[in-house]
């Protein structure tokens, strides 16, 4: 009996070669099916560029210290696009067509759906950040030593995780229709009052304070660091507060997927 | 126990997916009350009931994406929605929409990807129906090509067991006739079929036990000649000069209607009604008498259910 089992388990075991082939797939798809959604991918990947093209070059035209200022900013802004947009506004309208229904009813390992929008929303992340940056050294003069780009590259990709993971949540809560507009109304808000836009020391004092309790600020606080023009604080507390935002992100998907599971 | 149930169930090779006394209820209201079911390779079972009747739980329980309050349910041999449940059955539900901006060979390659031993890609397309239609982008399916293109996915992975809600919804006669060939192709192979439909005509030409649900019961099973035979009314129709409304003081005539110049009755006693006609109008052409069909007897068995709980008791 127990043998009969194992072996009918064997039967419909996947080898190693399926399964990394299952997972490239669904990346490769995953990838595919949001370049071509030019309502995703095009505000996604041209709206840092052209905000720091403004407000970073033109508006400090010689200044490189505030374009390199805004460089690290506008990274963050970058980043936190396809994190929240992919996994919130994307899983949610997903959600709501009924789609992930029929991946649920497959045998797609969750692990899949997770692992192709992270690996998506972070090459989203480096294509943004790496046009940031050819305009940061072509037309503002920035210039930046080698370690000092891989280190802002490696903080900005790595540091889109959290918001990967507010997406998440987000995206198992809303509904389809408002999922975009909510988004846009936590994403924009979150951008302006972490200083992503203009430095934070431009901000009153109640909202430079306020701004110490969003993820944002602290991952842009860590970006400046590589540059020098961090507001003082240890690199230890950003880093910390990053990890307690991913946790509670984490923690809120699970109470929804939970939620939603029953 | 239960080690020794699915013991049994694979012991015996015909049974693919089993439920017994399964209940199910939203916040106090039953979903499911005490069902039975048994689904065997090479059949197709039919789920039928009004909206709200229970198909989609019971669906949504054998597809493990819901608990039952209490019941044994056995998949394949296994617990519902475990992954070696998972990979040998196929589901093709209800979808509002598929994302757009992938194309039909794309979803169904990634879909294939899911399985240990994917179905062939051009068997696939050609049960589908598909040929013509692997480099559309799935925004621009209509609603017949997007069923088609679900009916793909859920049979990708070579199911040993395949449920179908609604599967022609939004097809034409010929993508419909299509689709039912490739429903009897898969289940002389072997598959099981699940199939929960509005539409009777599929039910009568690919089922072999019909199940109606009502408020979460089974109010009746069995196949289509059962079903019929559980109406007693015989269609007789003929053409006549007569109005139809000279026919419905006929002895035994429960419902007269007319469409050009043939006239149907619906006789609860075939000879008396025919006794009475052929009295009264000697002279009418095109006379038949049939038993009625799964329609009839659907819409028969869905009003009394008083009168189908006493016979499903005798029969019992």
């Amino acid at each position: 009996m127990l043998n009969t089992n194992q072996n009918l388990n064997a039967l419909h075991d996947m080898d190693y070669v399926q399964l990394a082939r299952l997972y490239w797939l669904e990346t490769k798809f995953e990838w595919l099916k949001t370049i071509r959604n030019p309502a995703f991918s095009l505000p996604a990947l041209s709206f840092p560029v052209i905000f720091y093209l403004f407000f970073g070059v033109l508006f400090n035209h010689g200044n490189v210290q505030a374009s390199s200022y805004l460089l690290c900013t506008y990274g963050v802004f970058g980043v936190m696009g396809p994190a929240l947009f992919s996994f919130g506004a994307g899983l949610a309208i997903e959600r709501g067509q009924g789609w992930l229904d029929i991946k649920e009813a497959s045998p797609m390992p969750a692990s899949a759906q997770l692992i192709s929008r992270l690996v998506v929303a972070m090459l989203f992340s480096l294509i943004i950040v790496i046009s940031l940056s050819v305009v940061a050294v072509t037309m503002a003069g920035v210039q930046l030593q080698l370690w000092q780009w891989l280190t802002l590259m490696a903080i900005w990709v790595l540091g889109g995780l959290p918001f990967c993971l507010l997406g998440l949540a987000l995206g198992l809560v809303l509904k389809a229709q408002s999922a975009p507009a909510v988004v846009n109304l936590i994403y924009l808000p979150l951008a302006f009052l972490s200083g992503l836009w203009m430095p934070i020391s431009m901000l009153p004092g109640f909202m430079q304070n306020f701004a110490q309790f969003l993820p944002p600020y602290h991952l842009a606080q860590l970006a400046l660091k590589v540059v020098d023009l961090d507001a003082g604080q240890d690199s230890w507390q950003h880093i910390l507060a990053l990890l307690i935002y991913a946790v509670i992100f984490f923690v809120l998907s699970r109470l929804a997927f939970n939620k939603k599971a029953r | 126990m239960q080690i020794q149930a699915s013991a049994d169930i694979q012991s015996s090779q015909h049974i693919v997916a089993q439920v017994s006394n399964l209940n199910k209820s939203f916040a106090g209201k039953v979903a499911l009350n005490n069902l039975n079911l048994s689904i065997e390779a090479n059949q197709v079972v039919a789920v039928l009931g009004a909206n709200g009747a229970g198909k989609t739980t019971l669906i949504n329980i054998l597809l493990g994406r819901l608990q039952a309050d209490d019941g044994e349910i056995s998949v394949l041999g296994q617990p519902a929605g475990s992954l070696i449940a998972k990979r040998q059955t196929g589901a093709m539900l209800q979808v509002a929409n598929l994302p757009e901006t992938l194309k039909i060979k794309e979803h169904i390659q990634l879909f294939q990807s899911y399985y240990p031993k994917p179905m062939d890609y051009q068997k696939v397309m050609d049960y589908a129906g598909l040929q013509d239609l692997q480099q559309r982008y799935s925004r621009k399916l209509s609603g017949g090509e997007k069923q088609r293109l679900l009916f793909a996915l859920s049979i990708c992975g070579n199911p040993k067991l395949l449920f179908l809600d609604e599967p022609s919804v939004g097809m034409d006669v010929e993508a419909r006739q299509g689709l039912w060939q490739a429903i009897r192709d898969l289940k002389n192979q072997g598959t099981a079929i699940v199939l929960t439909t509005h539409y009777l005509q599929e039910a009568e030409s690919l089922a072999d036990q019909i199940v109606l649900l009502k408020n979460g019961e089974i109010i009746k099973r069995g196949n289509n000649d059962d079903f019929r035979a559980s109406v007693s009314h015989k269609l007789i129709r003929f053409a006549s000069k007569l109005a139809s409304t000279h026919f419905a003081n006929l002895p035994a005539v429960a419902m007269v209607s007319q469409s050009g110049k043939y006239i149907s009755l619906q006789s609860t006693n075939a000879n008396q009604t025919l006794q009475a006609l052929l009295t009264l109008a000697p002279g009418i052409e095109d006379l038949t008498v049939q038993g009625a069909g799964l329609e009839e007897a659907f819409l028969h068995l869905n009003q009394n259910k008083q009168a189908v709980n006493l016979q499903t008791a005798v029969g019992a």
